[in-house]
Order: C-alpha cells, then sequence, then structure tokens
C-alpha cells in the first residue's frame, strides 16, 4: 500500500482539525507560506532599519553600532534559511508536489503537520532572542567563531544560543518535511506520470530537497559545536585566544573547520532556493507563453547538475580565509564549471520566450524580471569564483550586491511570482491585475536602483559590513550620497511590499472568482474537480497522465493547451514524438 | 503534425539501451523504486543521518589532526585492569560484540516477522533492544570510568588534548542517542507485533524499517570504533 489515501484518513471537520492541527498537505503549506511570509516581513523592517543607518549615519539614535549588527544578522538568518527556504520546500513543495504529480496528500500526512509545528517552534525560539537580555546575535548570519560567541559580539550571551538552537530545529522541520517531499515524488506519482514527465516545478523542489538533506546534515552538526564551544566551553573551533589582555581557557580548536562546514551547507544551500525558483519560472514561462519549455530534458539535467555540482565548490567563500591556496584553485575550477548548466538553463528560457506569444499577466513580468535580476547576479558570480578577482572584491559591497541579485532578490521575484499564479488555485479568486503591476515595477526597478549602485561601491572598494565610514579617506564623498539614493529606494521598496500584502488579503475575500484554470495552464493542479481543491485532491479516482506538462500551442488542436490528463492524440515531447513516429513507420 | 499518433498510454516510454534505457527504468510509472514508500523514507533518512555521523567524524579527524597538544593513547586510554592486569580496550570489544550480535538476532526478527511468527519475533526484537539498552549500560559505564577516574571533562583533559574528551563525548553521546532511541522504537514496534497489530493490517513491513535503522546504528558504530579507538 503506497499511497495515503482519502480511504485511509477521514475528512476532517471541526474547525480545529481542519485548519490547525490539519494534515491535509495544502493546508500545511499555506501555513508554512504565511508563516515565512510572517517572519520575513521582520526581516525587510530590518533591512530597512540598517539602510537607514547606512544612509544617513548618526540620524537614527537609536541605531547603535550593536543594533545595526544585529539586524543585518537576524537579516540574513531569516531571509536565507525561515523565509526562502521554508517557503520555497515547505511552501510551494507542500502544495504542488502531490497536487501536480497527481497524489491525494504527501506520502507521510502526520510527519508533515509536525514538521510545519516544528518549523513554527524555530520561527518562534528565533523571535525570542528579541527579547532575551542582550538582544539577538550581531555576529553576521555566517556566525564564524570565534566572534560569535565572545564577548564584545552582541548577543553573545543568550542571542546566539537561541540562534543555534533555533537553527537545529529547524534542521529537524525540514527534515521531516524532506522526507515527506522526497518519497512523494518517487514513489506515489499517478499512473502515467513518469519521472521525465514532470513538470519542472516539481523537478527543482524535489532536487533542492535532496539537497536539503545532505546539506543541513553539515550546519546540524557545525551548531552542536558551536553550542558547546559556547555552554560547555569545549574548543573545536576555538584556537588559544587572549581577550581584552585575559587569556581565555579556549585552546587548540580549529575555526577554518567551522567555516568548511558551513559552506558545506551554505553553498548547497544557494542552490536549494535558486532550483524550485528554476523550475517555477519555467512554468511561469512556458505557461504564459503559449509555448513548451525549449529543452525539457537538458532542463532536468541542468538541474540534477547543478544539484551534484553545488557540493564541491562551497570553499569559494573561504578564498581569503587562508585556507591552502592549491584548494582555492580547485574550486574556482569547480565554481566556474557550475555556470555552464546554469547557463544552459537561462539560454532555454530566453529560446522558450523567442517567437512565443508572451501574456504580460503578472506571474510573466515577475519571471521575466528574474531572468534579468538572475542573469546580472550570475554574471557578478563569475568575476567573484574566481580567486585572483575575489580577493580584492571579497570585503566590499560587491559582493552584497551579487548576493542580493543572484539569491536575494531573484527567488523572491519567483516567490511573488508564483503566488500570483498559483493563488487562484489556492483561494478561487485572482488577484488584482492593477496592484500586482504596481508591486511588479516597483519593486523589479527598485531592485535595479538599490543594487546597481552598490556594485559602483564595491569597486570603489567600500568595505561591506561596517557600521559607519567616517574617516576612510580612500572612499569619496560621493558614496555617501549613493548610500543615502539606495537607502531611499530600498524604504520605497519596502513600502510597496505592502501593496502586496494588501492585494493578498483584499483578493482572498474579494478577489475576482477565477475558475478552475484560469491561465489555461496543462500541469494536474489546474485539473482537480474542485477549485480549491478539496480533501484528497481528486475526488473519486486519481488523474491519468498521457502526456508531458508542456503541449502548449499544438498543431492542430482545439485548445491551445493540452492537459497532462487528457488522452488525445498527438502533441507530447520529443521522446514522446519520436515514439509515436517510430511506431508508424 | 496533430495526426501523428501519440504512443499508448500503457507504455509512456519506449524501452532504450545504454544509459537512457536506466534512466527509463528510474524514471519509470508510479514508483522509482519498487519498495513501499515507508521503506524508501527510512533508507533517504539513513543516508541523511550519514552525512550527520559523516561531518561529526571529519570534525573530530581535523581537530585531531590540528590540534598541539599530544593526543592520548586510546588503547591505554580505555584499557580495563582485569585481575590485575590492563588489558585494552577489552570493554570497547565487549560492547562492539554486544552491537554487532544485536544485529543478528534483528535480522533474525525479520526473518520470523515475514514468516509471521508474532511471538518468536517479538521475541527476537526484544532481545535485540534488550542487547541495545546492555550497550547503552555499557557506555554509561565507560563515561563514568572516564569522567570520575581520569577526570576526562567535555572542556578539558589530564591526559593530553582537550579535543579528546569533546569528541569523544559528543560522538559516542550522539550514537549512544541513536542507540536509546531505537531501543525504544524497536520496545514499540515489538510490542505492537505482539498485539496482532501488523497481523489485522497484513503487513510486517515496519519490522524490516525498524531493523534497518537498527543496522545503520550498528554500522556507524564499526566507524566510529575504528576512527576513535583503533586510530
Amino acid at each position: 500500500m503506497a499511497y495515503s489515501s482519502a480511504e485511509q484518513h477521514h475528512e476532517p471537520h471541526s474547525f480545529w482539525t481542519r485548519y490547525v492541527w490539519s494534515q491535509d498537505h495544502k493546508v500545511i503549506a499555506v501555513q508554512y507560506t504565511l508563516t515565512a511570509i510572517a517572519v520575513g516581513l521582520v526581516a525587510l523592517v530590518l533591512s530597512n532599519l540598517m539602510r537607514l543607518q547606512l544612509g544617513f549615519p548618526g540620524r537614527f539614535a537609536f541605531i547603535d553600532a550593536n543594533h545595526y549588527y544585529q539586524y543585518v544578522t537576524l537579516h540574513g538568518m531569516i531571509m536565507v534559511v525561515y523565509l526562502l527556504t521554508a517557503l520555497f520546500l515547505g511552501g510551494f513543495g507542500n502544495y504542488l508536489i502531490p497536487l501536480m504529480v497527481g497524489a491525494r496528500d504527501m506520502v507521510f500526512p502526520l510527519l508533515n503537520m509536525l514538521s510545519y509545528w516544528v518549523y513554527l517552534l524555530a520561527v518562534l525560539v528565533l523571535m525570542a532572542s528579541f527579547f532575551v537580555p542582550g538582544g539577538p546575535t550581531g555576529a553576521g548570519w555566517t556566525l564564524y567563531p570565534p566572534q560569535s560567541i565572545l564577548p564584545g559580539t552582541p548577543g553573545s550571551d543568550w542571542g546566539i544560543i537561541l540562534m543555534l538552537v533555533s537553527l537545529l530545529i529547524f534542521i529537524v522541520a525540514a527534515t521531516m518535511g524532506g522526507l515527506n517531499y522526497v518519497i512523494t515524488v518517487l514513489q506515489a506519482r499517478t499512473r502515467g506520470m513518469t519521472l521525465m514527465r514532470m513538470p519542472l516545478t516539481v523537478w527543482g523542489i524535489f532536487v533542492a530537497t535532496i539537497m536539503a538533506l545532505l546539506a543541513f546534515p553539515s550546519l546540524f552538526v557545525s551548531g552542536v559545536m558551536l553550542l558547546f564551544d559556547k555552554t560547555l566551553g569545549t574548543s573545536f573551533f576555538m584556537p588559544a585566544i587572549v581577550s581584552m589582555g585575559q587569556a581565555l581557557s579556549y585552546k587548540g580548536g580549529s575555526p577554518i573547520l567551522f567555516q568548511h562546514l558551513f559552506w558545506f551547507f551554505g553553498h548547497p544551500e544557494v542552490y536549494i532556493v535558486a532550483l524550485p525558483a528554476f523550475g517555477i519560472v519555467s512554468d511561469l514561462i512556458s505557461t504564459h507563453s503559449r509555448k513548451k519549455i525549449f529543452g525539457y530534458h537538458m532542463m532536468v539535467w541542468a538541474i540534477v547538475a547543478i544539484g551534484a555540482l553545488s557540493f564541491v565548490v562551497w570553499a569559494h567563500h573561504m578564498f581569503v580565509s587562508g585556507m591552502n591556496p592549491y584548494f582555492g584553485f580547485f574550486f574556482a575550477t569547480t565554481t566556474l564549471i557550475i555556470a555552464v548548466p546554469t547557463a544552459i538553463k537561462v539560454y532555454n528560457w530566453v529560446l522558450t520566450l523567442w517567437n512565443s506569444s508572451i501574456h504580460l499577466s503578472v506571474p510573466m513580468l515577475f519571471a521575466i524580471g528574474f531572468i534579468s535580476t538572475f542573469l546580472i547576479g550570475g554574471l557578478t558570480g563569475l568575476f567573484l569564483g574566481n580567486v585572483s578577482v575575489d580577493i580584492p572584491l571579497s570585503n566590499t559591497y560587491f559582493v552584497v550586491a551579487h548576493f542580493h541579485m543572484v539569491m536575494g532578490v531573484s527567488p523572491i521575484l519567483v516567490i511573488f511570482g508564483g503566488i500570483y499564479h498559483w493563488f487562484p488555485k489556492v483561494t478561487g479568486r485572482l488577484m488584482n491585475d492593477t496592484l500586482g503591476k504596481l508591486h511588479f515595477w516597483v519593486t523589479f526597478l527598485g531592485t535595479y536602483a538599490i543594487y546597481f549602485p552598490m556594485h559602483y561601491l564595491g569597486i570603489l572598494g567600500m568595505p561591506r559590513r561596517y557600521y559607519a565610514y567616517d574617516n576612510y579617506a580612500f572612499i569619496p564623498a560621493s558614496a555617501q550620497q549613493l548610500n543615502a539614493f539606495i537607502t531611499v529606494a530600498a524604504l520605497i521598496v519596502g513600502v510597496t511590499q505592502l501593496v502586496f500584502l494588501y492585494n493578498l488579503v483584499h483578493s482572498t475575500f474579494r478577489g475576482r472568482p477565477a475558475g478552475s484554470n484560469p491561465w489555461r495552464a496543462t500541469t494536474l493542479e489546474w485539473q482537480t474537480p474542485d477549485t480549491p481543491p478539496g480533501h484528497g485532491n481528486w475526488g473519486a479516482e486519481q488523474p491519468e497522465v498521457h502526456r508531458w506538462a508542456y503541449d502548449y500551442s499544438v498543431p492542430g488542436m482545439a485548445q491551445d493547451f493540452v492537459p497532462q490528463n487528457s488522452a488525445v492524440a498527438g502533441g507530447g515531447d520529443d521522446h514522446d514524438q519520436k515514439a509515436a513516429g517510430r511506431k508508424k513507420t | 503534425m496533430a495526426q501523428r499518433n501519440s504512443s499508448p498510454p500503457e507504455s509512456p516510454l519506449t524501452p532504450a539501451a545504454g544509459w537512457q534505457g536506466v534512466v527509463v527504468d528510474w524514471s519509470g510509472d508510479r514508483e522509482a523504486f519498487k519498495v513501499p514508500w515507508g521503506k524508501a523514507m527510512m533508507w533517504v533518512f539513513l543516508l541523511s543521518d550519514t552525512f550527520i555521523f559523516g561531518c561529526f567524524l571529519t570534525g573530530y579527524m581535523t581537530v585531531r589532526m590540528s590540534t598541539t597538544v599530544p593526543w592520548p593513547n586510546p588503547s591505554e586510554v580505555f584499557a580495563l585492569t582485569i585481575g590485575g592486569t590492563a588489558v585494552p580496550l577489552i570493554l570497547i570489544a565487549i560492547m562492539t560484540f554486544i552491537l554487532i550480535s544485536s544485529s543478528g538476532t534483528m535480522a533474525m526478527a525479520v526473518n520470523f516477522a515475514y514468516r509471521r511468527d508474532r511471538a518468536k519475533c517479538a521475541a527476537l526484537m526484544l532481545a535485540t533492544a534488550l542487547l541495545g539498552a546492555c550497550f547503552v549500560g555499557l557506555q554509561a559505564f565507560e563515561w563514568t570510568h572516564l569522567i570520575v577516574e581520569e577526570g576526562v571533562r567535555p572542556w578539558s583533559n589530564p591526559l593530553g588534548a582537550p579535543q579528546f574528551g569533546s569528541t569523544f563525548f559528543m560522538i559516542t553521546g550522539f550514537h549512544g542517542l541513536h542507540v536509546s532511541a531505537g531501543v525504544i522504537y524497536l520496545a514499540i514496534v515489538a510490542l505492537k507485533v505482539l498485539g496482532g497489530r501488523y497481523e489485522k493490517s497484513g503487513n510486517y513491513q515496519i519490522v524490516e524499517i525498524a531493523g534497518l535503522y537498527w543496522h545503520f546504528v550498528d554500522l556507524v558504530w564499526v566507524f566510529i570504533f575504528a576512527f576513535f579507538y583503533l586510530w
């Protein structure tokens, strides 16, 4: 019995079992999404507070150096782990995997529910650190020892402990959810849904989840060891140190070991966030340009190749750490190699758009915006992947600009696009188009207004992580004007997100009814008997899949799309067509 | 193009040779592996857990190589004095023997589960759990010996490098937690076997899944034994 079917567990009836202690993947997905958005708002406010200090130094007295570093740290950690990872895997993964592969639910719904509640616990522990003596940790999101646990760093008493405990709890939650996602994709697909017929969204989330299951252990171990260094006084990462004139009791540990363990998680983490974005963007582009995705098989193999390669590039984050220079040669090479499958994906998106009938709907705008920001961020990644270019740039705003373009803004744009795209399936209503377009244009143009100048500041040599830039003669005075400009842009973008929130809430109750398939899409989630899909998703019988997910504008068809569960002849991917052709001869 | 027939739904992908054939087999209809989802999930979990222990052991090896203070000789530290002579590694040899034996009883329990011999299956599972509990008990004895008699602490070590104590307590502790969790897991499943729960559902695969976990914990111990005690 491989499926958790509707017959196995009864449909819940009370409010509590249906919406709170729910084991339904759709409800859990919404819970994950709303929690992640809430915590993301905290991170957004923190980033704007940081920008206030940088743009108008000293004007806001409550932002002292300690607070500034706490904002930096929490902004980074929340965005990378608690927002992006949780929203892509827990939110989109939970909602889309069972619906897109034609399953009735995840294979292990109880574990899935636990995953959400444990994630919520991790969020609460993290938020608790705002209210403990000393406040949250200000160690930087990488939490490098020795400084992260020594006095002098803000939050080195309680904040760092809560941070590490919260991360360990999050890893437990991610593992419980991740096991479900992987096994549901592998073992619970409906009849006809072979792996090579799955939508690229599922492929992206699937490979990202496998990576999460293999990369988070490294963060887990480094978190446990750092926690012991802090609480028990062990010396895993702590060398002999003289702090404020006093020799500490630590001796003989290796700070570089932490960096290796952290980045063995940290670099795959970039792709844990990026691969679901790649997948979702592929589906958005294909659907809204009414054209089959260019090079489906190549797209799948690129996702798999990126996933595998991302485990052997981690030390490119450590070119300035003092590790063996021969390592640098190896990791620079692998880093440049990983650009190849990534470039293939970008080419394929553009070739999908070429000569297609592009519908500039809001999800499509976000998808195209993603291609643009991801391309810019990816190209600066090639600069930073080379040791000799990285070393002078490593400590500057060039790096900040690079990673915000490539793994900050790009996945966020996809999240927005994905929400605008699948909102009609979740609620049965469309989001407001005008507000959506306003949201897109301000966010997209704001991205460039914020991050383009940062590249320039970085090349000028403006160091990152600094609280104030007084008395640095090499930084020209005009840099401050640029900083003020960036801050104004960041504030505008920050406020514009309220438009999105308003749209989200308003459309949930007042939006235009969407019907079951407003985008005329082929994938299974749009073919459910009810919208929003009911308990068990498919009514009496699970759908049967007859084709791949990209039969758009097939010549000679009545409609310009053929759903995956439609049995009519024609269409299919290259492989199916070849097979059919061979049969004819 | 439209008049081209699509392939029939029963054979979505035509068989292919070589590398393509591997892909087609793996991406097959409905299930990638011909096992129940529970077993597949346990395998994936164990793969993830392998990475945790791998990172722990890598971290241990790194600090052992980078520390400047000499590392204590494990065969002396873990020796027991029996009848006036110090026997190196004797306690650890006994613990290892117990744990490996428990894998044997576990394998027999799985065998009897699939024969639907409830009494023997449950008895062997409880025996496995008992051997596991013995292992944890001996580990507690070993920890007490190190802490009370040798004075080793996670943060300090009179015998040499302080990282000896840190890594030892962390890694054997984490493994001991796994064994303890396994003992509880096995006991619960064994009681359910006795209660006839799986007789009703007609499905004993949970015994095999619990067995997978147990064998994994044993296998990890072999690596800890090799890297920590024999190096």
